[in-house]
C-alpha cells in the first residue's frame, strides 16, 4: 500500500491517516488487509484483483472508492457485501466479521435489480415481507421510502413501466426499507445519462443527510465521488491497492448545484491527477 | 383489444370452415376423405347420445391433466436440480435432449407389460414423453435468471430455499409455463395416441372405433373434441399464469 498519509489533497482539510482515525467512534466498517486473488487457469497466471487494502468508515460517513476500470473496485464491493470471500484479510461491520451477507449491510448494485414480477411497492416492501411485517404496515413503510426517492404516484407500476433511473431508485428504496446501518452502492448510476446521474446523486445526498446513513459508494465518476462524499479512496490500477484518501472539504448540506463551485473544481482536479496516472497505466498495460 | 383479437380469430376460423364447406360442395375436396363441416356438426349430438362423449372427454382431459401436471412438477424440480449442480447438468442435459426428440409412444408394448391395459399406461407414457421438454425448458429458464437478482436476494438474507421461492421460481416462471404448455401438448398427443393404439378409455379410443366403422363425420367430430380439450387447458393455463404473476 502506498503511504496514504503523505499525500494531502489541496484544500482538503486534515490529511488522512490511512483509515485509522484516532476518533473515538467505533468504525461502522473496517477493511483490514483485504486481498483477493483469482486462481490461475490453463495458460494464465493468478490475478491479484485487490491487494492488501485497509480502511475504516465511521458512522454517518459517506466514503467513495474510485479507481480506473479493472482496479478491483467491484471485487472489493462484493467482499464487503459478503458475496465473495477474501483470499486474505478480513472485513468487519460494527466490529463483527463479515462471513456472508450481513443484516446490517444494504447493497445497491450497478445493474438494477428490481424484481420484474413485483410492483414498485411490493419490491420496496420485500425486505419487510421477509421480516414478517404485516401487509398494511409494510406498505406504509414502503410508501415512506418510495416518497423519499421521489417516486410517489408510481407505487402500483411494474418495473418494466419505469425508466432505468426510476428502477434504480426503486432498488435504493428497497435497500433502505431493510434498515441497513451501512449502505453499499456499486456504481449505481453507471448506466444512466449525465443529467439523471446528477439528479439521482442529489437524491442520494438528501437521503444521506436525512438518515445520516453510513454509505460506501463504488464509482468511476470523479464528479459523483466529490459531489457525494466526505472522503474519497483512490485505488491503483491492477493490482488494486489503496493509493490515498482525499478528504472532500465541501460544506454540507450539498446539492447538485455544488458542482459549479470553485472548491468542487479543485477537488475534482486533485482526484483526476491521481486517477489519470492510474488510468494511463491501465490503458498501457491493457495494450490500449 | 383482446376481445377484438379473439373475435377476429373466430371470424377467420368461421371463414375457413365456410371455405371448406364450399370446396367439398364444389368437388375440390373429396367428401369421402373430409366430410362437410355441417355433417361433422350434425354428428356431435349423436356422439353425445350414443358414445358417452362426456365421460370420454373427461377421461382424456383427466389423463392429460395428470400427465402434464406430474411432468411439470417433476420436470421443474429436475430442472432446478440440473441448474443447481452443473455436473449433473453436464451429465444429463444431453440425455434429456435426446429423449425429447424420441417417439416414446412406440415403446407402448413395454409400458403395457409394465402397467397393464389401464389408464396408468396412458398416463405414464404421456408423462415420460412430456417430461424431457419440461426439464429442458426449466433448466434454461433458471439459467437465464439475471445473476444480479440472485445477488440482490442473497444480500437481503435469502437462504437457498427462500431464494428458490422468492427469486428463482418467479423469475423463471415464463419458462416454467412454456414448459407446462409443452407438457400439455406432448401429454395430449400421447394420451390420445395411446388411447387410439390400445383402444382404451377416452377420445383416442372413440376416434379408433369411429374410424373403424367408417363413420367419418363422427371421427372428425371426435377430433374436434380433442382440440376442445386442448383449448380448455390453454384457457385455464393463461388464467393461472396471469393469477400467479399478479401474486408475484
Amino acid at each position: 500500500m502506498d503511504d496514504v498519509s503523505r499525500v494531502a489533497p489541496p484544500d482538503a482539510g486534515e490529511p488522512y491517516d490511512g483509515g485509522r482515525h484516532a476518533a473515538a467512534a467505533t468504525p461502522m466498517l473496517s477493511v483490514e488487509g483485504v486481498t483477493k486473488r483469482f486462481g490461475a487457469g490453463p495458460g494464465t497466471g493468478a490475478v491479484v484483483a485487490v491487494d492488501d487494502v485497509s480502511f475504516d468508515v465511521l458512522p454517518g460517513e459517506f466514503v467513495s472508492v474510485i479507481g480506473p476500470s479493472g482496479c478491483g473496485k467491484s471485487t472489493l464491493f462484493s467482499i464487503i457485501a459478503g458475496l465473495q470471500t477474501a483470499t486474505a484479510g478480513r472485513v468487519r461491520v460494527e466490529g463483527r466479521p463479515v462471513r456472508g451477507p450481513h443484516p446490517a449491510v444494504g447493497t445497491v448494485f450497478q445493474e438494477e435489480s428490481c424484481f420484474p414480477w413485483r410492483s414498485v411497492i411490493d419490491n420496496v416492501a420485500f425486505p419487510l415481507e421477509l421480516a414478517g411485517t404485516a401487509r398494511s404496515e409494510r406498505h406504509d413503510r414502503a410508501r415512506h421510502f418510495i416518497d423519499m426517492v421521489g417516486l410517489r404516484g408510481f407505487e402500483r407500476r411494474m418495473p418494466a413501466e419505469l425508466s432505468g433511473g426510476m428502477r434504480q431508485r426503486v432498488c435504493i428504496a428497497r435497500t433502505l426499507a431493510a434498515g441497513p446501518r451501512l449502505l453499499l452502492m456499486d456504481e449505481p448510476f453507471a448506466a444512466l445519462d449525465e443529467q439523471t446521474r446528477l439528479l439521482l446523486g442529489d437524491k442520494v445526498l438528501q437521503i444521506q443527510q436525512a438518515l445520516r446513513q453510513t454509505t460506501l459508494l463504488i464509482t468511476h465518476s470523479i464528479t459523483e465521488a466529490v459531489q457525494l462524499s466526505d472522503r474519497v479512496l483512490v485505488m491503483t490500477y491492477r493490482p488494486g491497492r489503496l493509493k490515498r484518501f482525499v478528504e472532500v472539504g465541501l460544506p454540507r448540506p450539498r446539492t447538485a448545484d455544488a458542482v459549479t463551485s470553485p472548491a468542487f473544481g479543485a477537488a475534482v482536479t486533485a482526484l483526476w491527477a491521481d486517477l489519470r496516472e492510474e488510468a494511463t497505466r491501465g490503458m498501457r498495460e491493457a495494450g490500449g | 383489444m383482446k376481445v377484438g383479437a379473439g373475435l377476429a380469430g373466430l371470424l377467420v376460423m368461421a371463414g375457413l370452415v365456410a371455405l371448406l364447406q364450399w370446396a367439398i360442395g364444389a368437388g375440390i375436396v373429396d367428401e369421402y376423405t373430409v366430410p362437410r363441416p355441417t355433417e361433422i356438426a350434425a354428428a356431435l349430438p349423436r356422439l353425445v347420445a350414443e358414445e358417452q362423449v362426456v365421460s370420454r372427454f373427461l377421461v382424456t382431459a383427466g389423463e392429460t391433466f395428470a400427465a402434464a401436471g406430474l411432468s411439470t412438477l417433476v420436470g421443474t424440480a429436475l430442472g432446478a436440480a440440473l441448474y443447481r449442480w452443473p455436473l449433473l447438468r453436464r451429465s444429463f442435459e444431453p440425455g434429456f435432449a435426446v429423449l425429447a426428440a424420441a417417439p416414446l409412444i412406440l415403446a407402448y408394448p413395454l409400458f403395457l407389460v409394465l402397467f397393464g391395459r389401464s389408464s396408468a399406461t396412458v398416463v405414464v407414457i404421456a408423462f415420460a414423453s412430456a417430461l424431457p421438454p419440461v426439464v429442458l425448458q426449466a433448466v434454461a429458464g433458471f439459467a437465464a435468471v439475471r445473476p444480479v437478482l440472485l445477488a440482490a436476494g442473497r444480500s437481503l438474507g435469502l437462504g437457498r430455499a427462500a431464494e428458490f421461492r422468492h427469486v428463482l421460481l418467479p423469475a423463471a416462471l415464463p419458462s416454467v409455463f412454456t414448459g407446462l404448455r409443452l407438457a400439455l401438448m406432448f401429454g395430449l398427443i400421447n394420451v390420445v395416441g395411446v388411447e387410439f393404439l390400445i383402444n382404451l378409455g377416452g377420445l383416442g379410443a372413440l376416434i379408433n372405433e369411429l374410424s373403424e366403422r367408417y363413420d367419418l363425420p363422427g371421427t372428425w367430430a371426435a377430433i374436434g373434441l380433442v382440440v376442445l380439450v386442448s383449448a380448455c387447458f390453454f384457457v385455464v393455463l393463461d388464467g393461472g399464469e396471469r393469477w400467479l404473476r399478479r401474486r408475484g
